[in-house]
């Protein structure tokens, strides 16, 4: 059903529980159609490589950069993006914890501290660690995103 | 500590973008998208110096949906800040790795895109200047055949025809030829490092249409939106009047956001386009090599003193590789020379301070201004000159630390209201880095802990002009609409600025609605959002607006209250009689003016304005330096405790300690946040980032995954803040600024305390495991 290169087809994605009809080619990333069309723009473009995280989405409850990933790999899939986190504990803790400066690396940082909260409810600081290296922020110095993400993770040391 | 006699200041309120930013509705420049849209792609060089002999566009026309080409023939003159010596693109010849040579404009991004990659460049290859000093030997291939005659946008700046020096500015004070030579303990010392680069995550983005009428509409990630407006006026004959640029929030800058590059070329496309919206934005790769980046530096500093350790005569000799254009490396090298003894007194200076062409990516400002960069030379060498006098390197600086009643390299004079407190500073950092537990411990597992002191200062050096104004808008609930051109790039000015009405107005710091994004035809003109000047400016224009509308709702109520003016006071949102605060009148009952009860109405809308311009500054005297180059010095000291590893010479950051005096701390929160982000952004510069060059000038590392930084897990353990607030009496409730001063000293802690750890002198940048490894090798050799 979806032509090569340039052709446009409409497929059906299933975004923050919502089903979305949207027209893409077979080249277009999740982070495009995400951006374009259904005007979710709390995913953002800062490398389009996956070195920075900026990108992050959940699909089926995995983070993963939705700039290295086609939109039609993602057909049928459930997507969560920052803008279905309305109100969670992460981001209050965000805002709490003030691990917020410039907000351009926040949705990233936040749908994959929540994926990790989800995943592994007691990691330690290794798994913390593992996890959020997948993401930069400039503003920062990491510190406070690591109070963050901590005081919703138990077993993770204090500090 | 006091007792806080504030409603506001000095109280840790939430910022006040926290919220939408969290929820990751805030739109950025990149967020926005209208039908109809055209997108622009750059050609960019492939050569870091060479000929243009031919630029051949004819593959690149047969791409469906390409609307433009543009090049640099249709436009082929200079632009710049503060030296014109740039073409926006390149014609006759490139002058570094990534220079834009052409624009595509197309329908659709692929289409520019695949366009672009299709235009096909004959170069003749020329000789490669790969760094500053290089391009400082006089038979060094020029950069610029013709730099004297380039057109200076400002004064202070001095580019040598037939040379690479694109500036030179000096400091001569005191006599200090006869004062080395009486000199009892004499050092010299050479640094280095390479460009590297701001890479704020957000990459830099713009808008332009030009509509029917002529009007220059810009939508851009900026922290200078008047100066995008200046240069499209200076350059390209727009009159500023018809110039509206809009800034949204900014997702972080760190100085590179600060100067004019995209919207020139954004412009040109729209032109090409017959005005259409046109945007441009910058892939990850562009924004590291094509936009601007952070200057590279060759350092030669010799301190000459006594034996019981005070400083008499100090030399600096400062090449900095500003690239293939001056742009605000300029100005940076103004700065450098200006605070270039760091917080000492010295009472003979002289200095050298060149911007050096090379054919590497060019160099802007970057947060800190030069002085990240000659702290880490000044305080390397002032550790060895402690370890030669055999004193502690507290105690050497200690002795030489700057006091009012000094005067700084230009001969400025400083006062106890102009100059943070040095010594302070250093006692408490002393204190929290327990430096007296001892600076290098062996420990059981044959680790070495070691510390590293830094102390720094910095001037804010603006424009002489530069100002700031702000309008506080009374809407019909009494709250306050307040607007204010400082942009919000993260560092929470507009918090601040906030916490600043509420005070003066004594009103619910709720009550206080900012207008978050910048508009410069709504918006009273402010000179940028750089230089650690906001608080400062538009703090000062924020009261001044306060006291305009105290003076309006004072007004109004006196007519509503039948009383004198001087009778009445404002706070908890209301106007009332000082004598008798239950006689009073709501501002909402008065901030559209009052109306009495027979329907007749008086006074109207409480709109109350105010401004700020930079007082007494003065440009530096050509020959000697002499002049004010800012309104204040804030100063600090920083330390870092390393945990090194002889075996493979890794390292990890244990502590990182800031002790700031930038006067009365607004917001301690937002001002710890900038406190912890800078050291981030200093330690991570100075321990893991620069571009790597091959022969050819090419840059091996323009991508985030090969330009390395410090990455989440690899940050201090611990960051520990503090503040000595030394009011400045003429900063708004005593503050001075403090966005920048995170970043200064983090380079010079740590290569004090790595060079103390592994027992070498480490003083070249970044300080990867392997330059200690080979450090030690050669010394041992
Ligand atoms: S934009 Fe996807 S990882 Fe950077
Ligand atoms: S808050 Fe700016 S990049 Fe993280």
């Amino acid at each position: 059903m979806i032509t090569n290169g340039t052709g446009k087809t409409v497929v059906r994605l299933h975004v923050n529980g919502e089903a979305s009809d949207v027209m893409i080619c077979s080249a277009d990333t999740l982070l495009q159609t995400l951006r374009e069309q259904l005007g979710l723009t709390g995913a953002k473009r800062a490398c389009e490589n996956g070195d920075c995280g900026a990108c992050t989405v959940l699909i089926n409850g995995e983070p993963m950069h939705s700039c290295l990933c086609l939109t039609i790999e993602t057909i049928n899939q459930p997507i969560t993006t920052i803008e279905s986190l309305r109100d969670s504990a992460i981001q209050q803790k965000f805002i709490e914890k003030w691990a917020i400066q410039c907000g351009f690396c926040t949705p990233g940082f936040i749908l994959n501290c929540q994926a990790l909260l989800n995943k592994h409810p007691d990691a330690d600081d290794e798994t913390i660690e593992e996890w959020l290296q997948s993401n930069l922020c400039r503003c920062t110095g990491y510190q406070e995103i690591k109070e963050a993400v901590k005081s919703l993770l138990p077993k993770g040391s204090a500090s | 500590m006091l007792e806080n006699p504030w409603l506001s200041i000095g109280k840790p309120e939430q910022r006040i973008d926290a919220v939408e930013k969290a929820a990751g509705t805030v739109r950025y420049t990149a967020d926005y998208s209208v039908p109809g849209l055209l997108h622009a792609k750059l050609a960019t060089s492939t050569q870091a110096h060479a000929k243009i002999k031919a630029i051949d566009v004819s593959e690149a026309w047969k791409v469906p949906g390409v609307r433009a080409i543009v090049t640099g023939k249709m436009f082929p003159y200079h632009i710049g800040p503060i030296l014109a010596d740039r073409p926006p693109l390149a014609f006759e010849k490139v002058r570094y790795y990534g220079e834009p040579l052409a624009i595509v404009v197309a329908d659709q991004e692929y289409m520019a895109k695949q366009a672009a990659q299709l235009i096909h460049v004959k170069y003749e290859p020329l000789p490669v200047v790969n760094s500053a000093r290089e391009a400082f030997q006089t038979d060094a291939p020029l950069i610029h055949e013709n730099s004297g005659k380039y057109m200076k946008i400002i004064s202070n700046v001095y580019p040598v025809q037939g040379t690479n020096i694109g500036s030179h500015i000096k400091i001569r004070k005191g006599d200090f030829i006869t004062a080395w030579e009486n000199c009892d303990i004499k050092i010299k010392q050479t640094f280095s490092f390479n460009l590297s680069d701001h890479a704020a995550l957000e990459p830099r983005c713009t808008r332009v249409e030009i509509n029917p009428a002529g009007k220059v509409v810009v939508h851009s990630t900026t922290q200078s939106p008047f100066t995008i407006k200046k240069v499209l006026n200076q350059f390209f004959n727009i009159d500023v009047g018809n110039i509206i640029v809009h800034v949204p929030l900014i997702g972080g800058a760190f100085g590179g956001k600060g100067t004019v590059q995209l919207e020139p070329l954004a412009y040109l496309a729209s032109k090409a386009v017959g005005g259409r919206m046109v945007k441009l934005e910058f892939t990850r790769e562009e924004d590291l090599i094509t936009a601007p980046g952070h200057i590279g530096l060759e350092a030669t500093i010799a301190l000459g003193a006594n034996k019981a350790g005070k400083l008499m005569a100090g030399q600096y000799t400062y090449l900095i590789d500003s690239g293939a254009y001056t742009d605000q490396a300029a100005g940076i090298t103004r700065a450098m020379a200006l605070d270039c003894t760091g917080p000492y007194d010295i009472p003979n200076v002289w200095c050298d301070s060149y911007c050096m062409y090379t054919n590497h990516p060019y160099a802007t400002s970057f947060r800190g201004y030069a002085h990240p960069e000659l702290t880490f030379a000044v305080e390397r060498t002032m550790d060895k000159l402690a370890h030669k006098l055999k004193l502690d390197p507290v105690e050497l600086r200690k002795i030489n630390a700057i006091k009012p009643g000094n005067s700084s390299p230009t001969s400025a004079v400083l006062n106890a209201n102009n100059l943070g407190d040095v010594e302070k500073c250093i006692d408490q950092a002393k204190k929290l880095i327990d430096w007296d537990q001892g600076e290098r411990l062996e420990t059981a597992d044959g680790k070495v802990k070691a510390k590293g002191i830094s102390t720094f200062w910095k001037t804010s050096t603006t424009a002489t002009n530069a100002q700031s104004g702000a309008v506080l808008k009374f809407e019909a609930d009494g709250s306050v609409n307040l607007n204010c051109a400082a942009i919000e790039l993260g560092q929470g000015s507009k918090t601040i600025l906030a916490q600043m009405v509420a005070e003066r107005l004594k009103m619910d710091i709720k009550k206080v609605h900012v207008t978050m994004e910048v508009n410069t035809q709504s918006d009273p003109h402010q000179w940028r959002t750089v230089a650690s000047s906001t608080t400062f400016l538009a703090g000062r224009a924020v009261m001044n607006a306060c006291d305009d509308a105290i003076s309006q709702l004072k007004r109004t109520a006196s007519i509503a209250l039948q009383c004198s003016m001087e009778d009445l006071e404002v706070g908890g949102g209301r106007v009332y009689l000082k004598p008798s605060p239950e006689y009073g009148v709501k501002i909402q009952d008065i901030a559209l003016g009052y109306k009495y009860p027979n329907g007749h109405a008086v006074e109207g809308q409480v709109v109350g304005h105010g401004r700020y311009i930079q007082r007494h500054l003065t440009p530096m005297d050509k020959d000697t330096g002499f002049g004010k180059p800012g309104p204040w010095w804030s100063v600090g000291t920083q330390a870092v405790e390393v945990e090194w590893d002889p075996a493979d010479c890794s390292y990890k950051i244990l502590k990182a300690v800031t002790v700031l005096d930038g006067g009365k701390i607004i917001n301690p929160m937002t001002a710890t946040q900038q406190m912890r982000g800078g050291m981030y952004l200093g330690l991570s510069f100075a321990s893991q980032e620069g571009f790597i060059f091959d022969q050819n000038g090419t840059v091996l590392n323009p991508q985030l995954r090969t330009y390395q930084m410090v990455r989440f897990g690899e940050q201090p353990a611990e960051y520990i803040v503090d503040f000595i607030e030394t009011p400045a009496a003429d900063g708004p409730f005593g503050a001075r600024g403090i966005g920048e001063y995170g970043v200064i000293g983090m380079a010079g802690a740590l290569a004090n305390a790595l060079s103390t750890a592994a027992q070498v002198e480490l003083n070249h940048l970044p300080l990867l495991p392997e330059l200690i490894w080979k450090t030690r090798k050669e010394s041992q050799a």
